[in-house]
């Protein structure tokens, strides 16, 4: 056989492998699309086109109440993340400091631990300060919407440190220097120069505490207390009871929601990648 | 920029009190700013942390509720017995199968995506990466969907004449779903790892050996190893303990480490054994991850 | 360390090293260096890299803190402050340019952060865009400029500050050979212009004699010697120096009187007066290839240090040959001129080597 076959044969291959990658991976996203509009009472099946399961939606109250609490829980605890953890990955990236090295491994947990221990951590955590509260102070506290934020807030800023931190990594630490040899005091050369150029980083990591605050399942669901469901996990206990048509149009929303998210996540990639070009040829052509 | 080290002259001179005050107020800072991050992590991580470890040597009640007065070990000599056994054994082999699929399609694929133009390539990486950043929950339920009886896949397999499917609630439905959600993390640290490959390499090996099998098997698997590694244990270690996916797609017919844990504590009500089991499920992952920052997957 | 200079005006001191040092865990990187930079001149801080000439110009800068001794700035003594409390302004090596502002507002930057007038601002930032010839140009970014209009415009950003020294770190290194060449020239005229101290670090010791009033060599953390680039190359008070300015021989021998060294071989020959040690040290004769004269054995003229030896290698070099030629004891380098019309010496052949007295440096080894 000869070289030019033998190279060939694995290209058409390659190309048939790559194609039923992609189509496997959103062949069933497009579906759901596709039959979110389907008239037919049986989920799966074609039923000729129809928007009355997008229609219904509308009604729903109690899904309109768990979509307030999902936005609501998702944007405070993200601002809340953003937040301490840009503090942390400039204290880790530009400082040296006390059990900086356990806070450090501390940040790395949240990212590796599976969802599951995380939701039974959380809930043992309240369930026990709940009863030192009560039996302390007297009050009876139950779990409910701050339990959700804080528990999304913990797991939150990790991946919100890590998204800064290899920003400011990325940043030439000589800029600060530069700034405090031009006269600037620590807060002027933080707010004139760093934040600027972290500024991609640190939305990029609030957009990923959106998607993930958004997304979550299991940790939620163990914390929830009885008023205050999210999204995903009243989907959750749909889907179990069984499909419905109203479950595909609630889908394609949640879909078309994150993907917005993803669209602005791509396009500050695309920012933080040409300020990052930008940089690399400022600092002097050569190393 | 610093200059490097130099051989010292071993004068003995006394730190400068400037310098210290500055040190000082360095650390200082320092430590303010990540004060309130550190707090919090601490509170509301590492003492959940530590309950978990707490409660795992405690002893469930007759009631279910959990007794913190007898510490034993009955929630790790659980583990031991056959029922825990089982499930870890059938979760262990699930994430084993999906780890495998996965980077048997997956090499390919990010061996096609590293040959290409630069533009084609991450045009492509990035198509790969948006499915993975839609809610994990619908991309769950789309494959429900797909695989129900009656569902698309049975509507096809039946109007070619190979009679309904009913993949839904089988342990295949479980791979699908599992390699679906964590296919990228395969494709990605071997693109970093097959992109980092220098193409003379696999050049020379085709000059001396030849055929395309062996220079796979001597130069390139060797070279690709920590993406190989890496996107192992990144698709291994959630597989094992996966909830949602077997939840949705499995039935919970035969029961894996996620559900198992999780019933535990909304069912059984055995507190302690299900913080034993999320504790070794921890551990696991723990030295997954040192095993995947030792053979360098961090450097990808 | 000052070379007395004689003259009778009063030169102001503008940056004051005593016993200056830095240590970084257990290294020193910086040992005990006693300096004094006039007013007005473009001083050079010369050495190999990890030498702490770096180093100390942070400190000047107060990027980073002496461990001890005390540095003053036109006498008031700064050792502890901030670099955003001195009035000096660094050029980094990589320039430092902020990417995300343009030139004419990282060039304002400093100005901006003293809270000047907006007009002034305005005024002094045109200024000092024109200083440096790039009028024009106030509103690229930084990843738009070559890596010569990042330098000039990092020169602006510190000069539009008027700080009292302006301190460079290695800024041509990034340069190609020609650009840096220019940029030489330019700095020099610029300094002469702005007229304000300049303190430069570099490792190119044929940059420092080019452009400096006075050099500083260091050595693994030693200040080893302060001169003018003729002081630094005819009379090195060391070995490191001797051989990191330029090129020498060096012969081994001791120190017989303040004007005599008994060489290795036994000869006696005649030295400059020099304070390089006492009546028995040993120290080395410095001696530059181009100082050497090479003649046929026997032809060396009377009265002059002389050696004997045999030429091992010629190499030409087109506008000068390089002989090799080895005596008893050592090999000797001499370069000469290149002239058609004269008869080199080849290899295998006996030749003298001569020099006038004054023609070397004894330097501790």
């Amino acid at each position: 056989m000869s070289q030019a076959t033998n190279r060939r044969l694995p290209i058409w291959a390659l190309r048939l492998n790559g194609s039923a990658v992609l189509l496997f991976l959103y062949a069933p996203i497009i579906l759901l699309l596709v039959f979110s509009f389907s008239a037919s009472r049986i989920p799966g099946q074609w039923g000729g086109f129809t928007t009355e399961w997008y229609a219904t939606l509308f009604d729903d109250s109690r899904l309109q109440r768990t979509i307030s609490v999902s936005v609501r829980v998702a944007l405070i605890s993200t601002v809340i993340a953003t937040v301490l953890g840009t503090m942390s990955a400039l204290a880790l990236e530009r400082f040296k400091f006390r059990g900086r090295r356990v806070f450090d491994a501390l940040l790395y947990l949240p990212i590796i631990i599976p969802d599951v221990t995380m939701a039974v951590m959380m809930l043992m955590f309240f369930s026990q300060s709940f009863n030192l509260v009560e039996a302390v102070f007297g009050i009876a506290i139950t779990k409910g919407f701050a339990t959700i934020v804080i528990s999304h807030v913990a797991f939150n800023i990790a991946f919100v440190s890590v998204v800064v931190r290899a920003r400011i990594a990325g940043m030439d630490a000589t800029l600060e220097q530069a700034a405090s040899d031009l006269y600037a005091t620590r807060w002027q050369a933080f707010r004139f120069v760093t934040l600027p150029l972290i500024a991609p980083g640190v939305l990029g990591g609030a957009l990923l505490a959106v998607t993930l605050s958004l997304d979550d399942v299991v940790v939620t669901q163990f914390v929830a207390g009885p008023g205050s469901t999210t999204l995903p996990v009243y989907v959750f206990s749909l889907i179990r009871k069984g499909v419905t048509p109203t479950i595909n149009a609630v889908s394609v929303i949640m879909l078309v929601a994150s993907l917005i998210l993803v669209a602005g996540s791509v396009g500050l990639q695309r920012a933080n990648a040409s300020r990052g070009r930008q940089q690399l040829q400022t600092t002097g052509g050569t190393s | 920029m610093v200059e490097g080290r130099c051989s010292g002259g071993g004068k003995a001179v006394s730190v400068g009190i400037a310098e210290a005050k500055r040190d000082r107020s360095e650390r200082r800072r320092g430590l303010l700013l990540a004060l309130p991050s550190f707090a919090y992590m601490i509170l509301f991580f590492a003492v959940p942390l530590i309950i978990v470890l707490v409660y795992s040597f405690a002893t469930r009640t007759s009631t279910g509720s959990t007794s913190l007065s007898d510490w034993n070990l009955d929630a790790y000599r659980k583990l031991g017995e056959p029922i825990v056994r089982n499930v870890v054994l059938r979760s262990v082999v699930l994430a084993l199968v999906t780890t495998a699929i996965c980077l048997l399609v997956a090499y390919p694929f990010a061996w096609f995506c590293a040959h290409q133009r630069p533009v084609v390539r991450n045009m492509m990486l990035v198509a790969v990466m948006i499915p993975f950043w839609t809610n994990f929950l619908v991309r769950n339920y789309a494959w429900r969907l797909l695989l129900s009886s009656g569902g698309p896949i049975s509507s096809f397999t039946e109007a070619i004449g190979l009679g309904e499917t009913n993949i839904l609630f089988t342990k295949t439905a479980v791979v699908i779903g599992l390699v679906y959600a964590y296919l990228p993390f395969m494709i990605l640290p071997l693109f970093a790892s097959i992109d980092r490959l220098d193409r003379r390499l696999v050049e020379a090996g085709r000059d001396l050996y030849g055929s395309g099998s062996q220079t796979f098997r001597r130069i390139v698997l060797p070279l690709t190893m920590p993406g190989v590694i890496a996107g192992s244990i990144l698709v291994f270690v959630p597989s094992m303990g996966a909830y949602v996916t077997p939840e949705l797609l499995g039935g919970g017919k035969e029961t894996l480490l996620g559900s198992y844990i999780v019933t535990q504590f909304l069912t059984a009500r055995n507190w302690p054994v299900g913080a034993s089991l999320s504790f070794v499920l921890m551990a696991v992952m723990l030295v997954s991850t040192i095993i995947y920052f030792r053979s360098g997957g961090k450097n990808l | 360390m000052n070379a007395p200079n004689g003259s009778e005006e009063k030169v102001t001191v503008a940056v004051s090293l005593r016993g200056i040092s830095k240590l970084f865990d257990d290294v020193t990187a910086v040992d005990s260096v006693d300096l004094d930079i006039d007013d007005g001149e473009f001083f050079a801080l010369l050495g190999p890299s990890g030498c702490g000439k770096t180093t100390t110009l942070r400190m000047i800068a107060g990027l980073e803190i002496p461990s001890s001794g005390s540095l003053q700035i036109f006498g008031d003594e700064v050792g502890s402050l901030p670099p955003n409390k001195r009035p000096v302004n660094t050029v980094f090596q990589n320039y430092a340019l902020f990417p995300h502002m343009s030139v004419a507002d990282n060039v304002a930057f400093g100005l901006r952060m003293r809270k000047v007038e907006k007009s002034e601002i305005a005024d002094r930032v045109a200024q000092a865009i024109s200083l440096v010839r790039m009028s024009g140009m106030e509103n690229r970014r930084p990843s738009q400029l070559s890596g010569g209009q990042q330098q000039r415009v990092a020169l602006a950003r510190a000069l539009v500050n008027r700080p009292k020294v302006l301190l460079l770190d290695e800024p041509l290194a990034a340069l190609d050979l020609k650009l840096r060449q220019e940029m030489q020239f330019e700095l020099k005229q610029l300094q002469r212009e702005v007229g304000i101290t300049f303190v430069f670090v570099t490792h190119d010791q044929e940059e420092a004699l080019a452009l400096s009033d006075r050099i500083g060599v260091m050595n693994d953390g030693r200040l080893l010697q302060v001169g003018s680039p003729e002081e630094m190359y005819d009379a090195p008070a060391d070995r490191f120096v001797a051989d990191f300015i330029g090129r020498s021989n060096f012969l081994k021998g001791t120190l017989e009187s303040s004007e005599v060294v008994c060489l290795a071989n036994g000869q006696r020959i005649s030295v400059p007066a020099v304070d390089v040690g006492s009546v028995g040290d040993d120290v080395q004769v410095s001696l530059r290839p181009e100082r050497v004269m090479i003649c046929d054995a026997g032809t060396a003229p009377e009265g002059m240090a002389r050696l004997s030896g045999t030429v091992e290698t010629e190499t030409f070099l087109g506008n000068s040959v390089i002989y090799r030629v080895a005596l008893d004891w050592m090999t000797v380098e001499v370069e000469t001129d290149h002239r058609p019309d004269v008869e080199r010496h080849h290899a295998g052949e006996h030749v003298d080597l001569w020099w006038r007295d004054d023609a070397v440096a004894v330097v501790r080894p």
